[in-house]
């Protein structure tokens, strides 16, 4: 078996604790949530921390709370949690479906919705044991300088693997987080960079605390699409979020649609979204729309050779998994998956 | 094979009582429950941990290697590299050409260079980066077809002017290429296999401890005990009897620990080194290194049939893509032409196969070694050539089937034969005849057949000895141990044996206990390949049974003053037929046995009959019976992703009698799953630099219960003439359609042919461009 490295465990019992040892030990420190990801990745020698903080004992944020601004979701809600919550599933569908199909059931349980919102990005050239990236010269994502994906690219392009960051990004969701500075909060489409080697702009030692949703309007149609390889357990291939409101006269009033792993940064598709508004779900318009903002969709989404599958085939299959995604959610049929 | 060997196939009491029941496995509630023991349960006082250092390089000279910072750090005992075990070895004795550790060059990346053991793991990895190799590096070939192009650079060097050739065998039965001169109808196309491995849950694992006495014990999971003793004796330079050989219970094998593997040796010597017991946990990449999968083929194929469908003659050119060892590759490149000529009659048939090393993880037996990318090939082909003719794919089977108590082309006997049955039984529970051709567009069915062994003649080293035995010793508590030296790799040979026993002495399970796979305490076998030990282990079981049964029966018979045919064994107990108030305990049976003849016990063996052709190689792929299988499998294409969805196959496998029928479908439903995971998901490759593309179980993607169809076992009992009460094999045969039958389902769906595997669904897509351009 793959060993941890050595590491001096501590698991604060409040928010204010755990502040404290993220300030103290800065970037020796790194925190854990579920640790369904963090941990392999020590194995693989992808992160050396001397500190580890585990979220596990404290108490307060692990609720879901259903109120008049919306819904909040404590960060170590874990992802089976936020799949299964009747709120979620009816008022925010987009984001049960997504942490519904984050890898396998035993891994939902363990893993949570903080942790995948802070995921760490992915590329097969870098999700490797020690041994493996020795073999290769390394990358510059860890312990090189090259980049296998874009040869002789200066920017990191390992892929945003998150299911849950387009659908919070298409619910406009907002993250409390604790950090140096105290409390702060981050609209989460502005949580995300174009650098794979961390694409936050928050700094690592921050702790995300909560995910506050605002209320969706009333009719609100939303889905969640993921290309995978298996049924289950896989990181996406690529994922596409979409969350649009009709009009009382049935017309599409406002869209949003988010993509994750192409890039390090997962997106939102603004142009396409635009060509939605104003037709109709269920006449042929909509129909029409859905087709053209297909084809938009693959102008704007371009895979790349960054994570395991055919990126060819992952690049035909963004207008399919579009189409298919903005049905599902006229239709309430939800999550796409294939 | 003399007459110990041939015990018929009819219930020994008349009516099966133990045979043929959904019976639990009997050590199932300890695999279930987690107490079962598997070798890295094994803890011993003073163990210590050992890991191995691998190449970075594909290929490439070792010029130094320095110990010394390894040597000197605290906690570590024992550093090995292949100078301390410089004795080659190979599980098939004519192509010895693996060491324990690297001697003077790697041909993979991948590949052992050096062991350390130390007080941890961690200590262990720690030593293992302070070791220095000093490597030249050398042009490698991850193609076969490069290996072949530049045989002066040699992966494995010989001055006998075969360059990387690892085994080339050319055989012809009757005139091919007359007979396809003269033929109606001939299909000539290429197909191919990319590689696959076993994935077997449980990683490699040995543990070894050595006596003050110098008697040396290693713990492996392995399912072969006997080839590793006597590799282990020879590497070691040791004698034999001094060595003994023990598997746990085992997580899964598949073929994948077949050989003798570098981490068997290195406990074994690093604990004879330090005077400690030694103990060797690989990582699944480790595991992704050791390999020993389905090689890759390149397959051309060229068949010709008369007007009605009649094969007149098949011919192949097979290239085998070997990666850096042998391993069992002399009798790959033999299987992957010698089991073709099944259960369809071909009058002429010639092959002509290739294996080539290249730099890559060494390819090896798996579940359907040799067999299943030929059977694929030439399945696919036989559909291609029914479509010519515009006869139904069954049809075509049909009229082409070998017949029972027949001969093959290359000479192999064939006994019982279900084929016809298999066929008959897919028909009707698919519902072919009124579904087949009125499927919508993207929904689809498809057939496909196969032969397999139950059981090799060949031994892997030439010897007269039995291929199997047996020993029952009796208590008198009314307990029968059953002493064998055949591997439970999770299959349920310990089952299996505990069942031939209380069938045979009118036994309860419960009343039976198996010690296997232990070479101090168990009669040799030659382990659990070539799906060999029901039909082998079998016989060996009734052999010995029915010597001990004749005793008890005796001494009861003589004690009661009845004659012997009253005397009834049944439930554990011991009546007199024609007074049934007689009864007593079987106990007490053993008892009166027990002062009439000492001390009770058996011994029982089984051998295979003189078989095969007689011409070099004629005995290889020659089994004692062999198995038969169809399925149909039904699919929908969708055109747009390309996504295959394989809803639903029908497996109907002729396993002669089924001893256990829950066991027996279990192999069956296994055996489908993993030839529909090699199909659409599973691809054992390396990059261009000889890396492996994904050495874990996220990245080597095997397919998760819901990418799993429905899978509908239909059992065959063809009931063979020398299987232990008609059995055959039911482990690997039944995997073999899998493949062809998804790939001629997609046919009959979209009109694609997919001659080359994986079905990806970007090769799908290509293929949908390609028929409607």
């Amino acid at each position: 078996m793959l060993r941890l490295p050595k590491f001096q465990l501590l698991q604060p019992r409040t928010l204010e604790e755990a502040g404290a040892m993220m300030q103290e030990h800065g970037s020796k420190a790194l925190l854990l949530a579920g640790g369904t990801d963090l941990l392999p990745n020590m194995k693989h020698g992808l992160f050396e921390p001397e500190v580890v903080v585990a979220l596990g004992n404290i108490s307060d944020l692990g609720e879901i709370g259903v109120h008049s601004e919306g819904i909040s979701i404590g960060a170590m809600t874990s992802l089976s949690a936020v799949a299964a919550h009747p709120e979620l599933r009816s008022h925010a569908p987009v984001l049960a479906q997504a942490a519904g199909t984050v890898s396998g059931p035993q891994l939902r349980n363990q893993g949570t919705l903080g942790g995948n919102i802070m995921l760490d990005t992915r590329c097969k050239w870098y999700n490797q044991t020690y041994f493996w990236r020795q073999a290769l010269g390394y990358c510059m994502k860890k312990d090189g300088t090259e980049c296998h994906v874009v040869k002789g690219g200066s920017r990191c392009v390992a892929a945003a693997s998150n299911d849950t960051a387009p659908a919070l990004m298409v619910l406009n969701a907002q993250l409390n987080f604790l950090t140096q500075n105290g409390a702060e909060t981050i609209p989460i489409r502005e949580l995300y960079k174009a650098d794979g080697i961390w694409n936050k702009k928050v700094s690592p030692t921050a702790i995300l605390t909560e995910v506050h949703i605002p209320p969706s309007p009333p009719h609100a149609h939303m889905a969640y699409g993921k290309l995978r390889e298996r049924g289950s357990i896989d990181f996406p291939l690529l994922g596409l979020a979409a969350n649009f409101t009709v009009d009382s006269a049935g017309a599409i009033a406002t869209a949003d649609l988010a993509t994750v792993a192409l890039q390090a940064r997962p997106s939102l598709l603004n142009k396409a979204e635009n060509v939605l508004l104003g037709t109709h779900p269920g006449q042929e318009d909509f129909t029409l729309a859905c087709q053209e903002v297909a084809q938009l969709a693959s102008k704007q989404c371009r895979p790349l050779a960054n994570i395991p599958g055919d990126e060819h085939w992952r690049q035909r299959m963004v207008p399919i998994l579009v189409r298919r995604t903005l049905q599902a959610a006229a239709d309430s049929t939800g999550p796409v998956s294939f | 094979m003399s007459a110990r060997d041939i015990h018929g196939p009819e219930a020994p009491w008349g009516e099966f009582v133990v045979v043929g029941k959904r019976n639990r496995k009997v050590d199932g509630m300890a695999m279930g429950t987690g107490a079962a023991v598997y070798a890295d349960d094994i803890l011993l006082p003073g163990m210590l941990h050992a890991k191995t250092l691998r190449s970075p390089h594909p290929h490439a000279k070792i010029l130094s290697i320095d110990t010394s910072a390894a040597e000197a750090l605290s906690g570590v005992h024992a550093v090995l590299t292949g100078k301390d075990l410089p004795t080659p070895y190979g599980v098939i004795p004519w192509t010895p050409d693996e060491h324990a550790l690297a001697l003077e060059k790697v041909r993979f990346l991948g590949d052992e260079v050096a062991a350390v053991a130390a007080v941890d793991e961690d200590t262990a990895n720690e030593a293992l980066t302070l070791i220095q190799v000093e490597y030249e590096i050398l042009p490698f070939f991850l193609e076969p077809e490069e290996a072949l192009a530049n045989p002066e650079i040699m992966i494995h060097e010989n001055d006998r002017g075969k360059g990387n050739v690892s085994k080339h065998v050319m055989l012809e039965f009757g005139s091919v290429d007359q007979a396809l001169a003269d033929a109606a109808c001939v299909v000539e196309e290429d197909y191919s296999f990319h590689g696959t491995t076993h994935a077997a849950i449980e990683p490699h694992c040995a543990v070894a401890s050595c006596s003050a006495d110098g008697l040396l014990t290693l713990w492996s999971s392995t399912q072969i005990t006997h080839y590793v003793h006597r590799a282990l004796a020879a590497v070691l330079a040791l004698d034999p009897a001094h060595i003994r050989v023990i598997q746990p219970f085992l997580g899964g094998a598949f073929g994948g620990k077949s050989d003798p593997f570098s981490l068997e040796f290195c406990v074994a010597a690093l604990s004879r080194k330090t005077g400690r017991p030694v103990k060797m946990l690989w990582t699944r990449e480790e595991v992704f290194y050791a390999h020993r999968g389905r090689h890759p083929m390149r397959m051309h194929y060229r068949s010709g049939t008369d007007r009605d469908g009649k094969l007149l003659g098949v011919d192949a050119k097979i290239l085998i893509d070997g990666g850096a060892y042998s391993s069992f590759g002399l009798v790959t490149t033999y299987y992957a032409g010698q089991l073709l000529t099944g259960p369809y009659d071909f009058p002429t048939y010639r092959f002509d196969s290739t294996r080539v090393f290249t730099n890559k993880p060494p390819c090896g037996p798996k579940r359907g070694h040799g067999s299943v990318q030929p059977r694929f090939a030439f399945e696919v082909q036989l559909d291609e050539l029914a479509e010519k003719l515009e006869l139904d794919p069954i049809e075509i089977r049909r009229r082409n089937f070998q017949g029972e108590q027949t001969e093959t082309v290359n000479g192999q006997r064939i006994t019982s034969n279900g084929f016809m049955e298999c066929l008959d039984a897919v028909e009707k529970a698919s519902d072919w005849k009124n579904r087949y051709g009125q499927l919508e567009f993207g929904h689809g069915l498809g057939v496909a057949g196969s032969m397999y062994i139950s059981g090799t003649n060949y031994p892997v080293y030439p010897n007269d000895m039995p291929q199997a035995g047996i020993q029952l010793k009796v208590d008198r508590s009314g307990l029968v141990t059953v002493f064998t030296g055949g591997n439970d790799i999770g299959q349920g040979s310990n089952t299996m044996t505990a069942t031939v026993v209380a069938e045979e002495l009118g036994l309860e399970l419960s009343s039976i206990r198996v010690i296997a796979a232990d070479t101090d305490l168990c009669p040799v076998d030659l382990g659990a390949y070539s799906s060999r030990v029901t039909f082998m282990v079998g016989n060996a079981c009734i052999d010995a049974a029915r010597k001990l049964r004749r005793q008890i029966v005796q001494a009861v018979a003589e004690s009661w003053e009845v004659k012997e045919s009253r005397v009834r064994m049944m439930a554990g107990k011991v009546f007199d037929l024609e007074d049934p108030k007689r009864s007593i305990p079987v106990r007490e049976a053993f008892q009166i046995a027990e002062i009439k003849y000492d001390t009770l016990g058996a011994t029982g063996s089984y051998n295979t009959p003189t078989l095969g052709g007689d011409y070099r190689g004629g005995t290889i792929g020659t089994a004692p019976a062999y198995s038969f299988t169809a399925h149909v499998a039904e699919v929908r294409v969708d055109t747009e992703t390309g996504r295959i969805l394989c809803e639903k196959v029908w497996i109907a496998h002729d396993c002669g009698r089924a001893l256990n029928p829950t066991l027996v479908e279990g192999q069956m439903e296994g055996s489908a799953y993993m030839g529909l995971a090699e199909a659409l998901l599973e691809d054992h490759n390396v990059d261009e630099r000889g890396l492996h593309t994904g050495p874990s179980l996220l990245d080597y993607r095997i397919p998760t219960s819901v990418d799993t169809p429905e899978l509908e076992a239909l059992i065959i009992e063809s009931v063979d003439p020398e299987g232990p009460y008609g059995a055959k094999e039911a482990g690997e045969g039944p995997l073999h359609p899998a493949l062809p039958a998804l790939a001629n389902a997609i046919h009959n769906a979209v009109g694609i042919r997919i001659r080359h595997l994986p079905f990806t669904p970007g090769k799908v897509l290509a293929a949908l461009e390609e028929i409607s351009c």
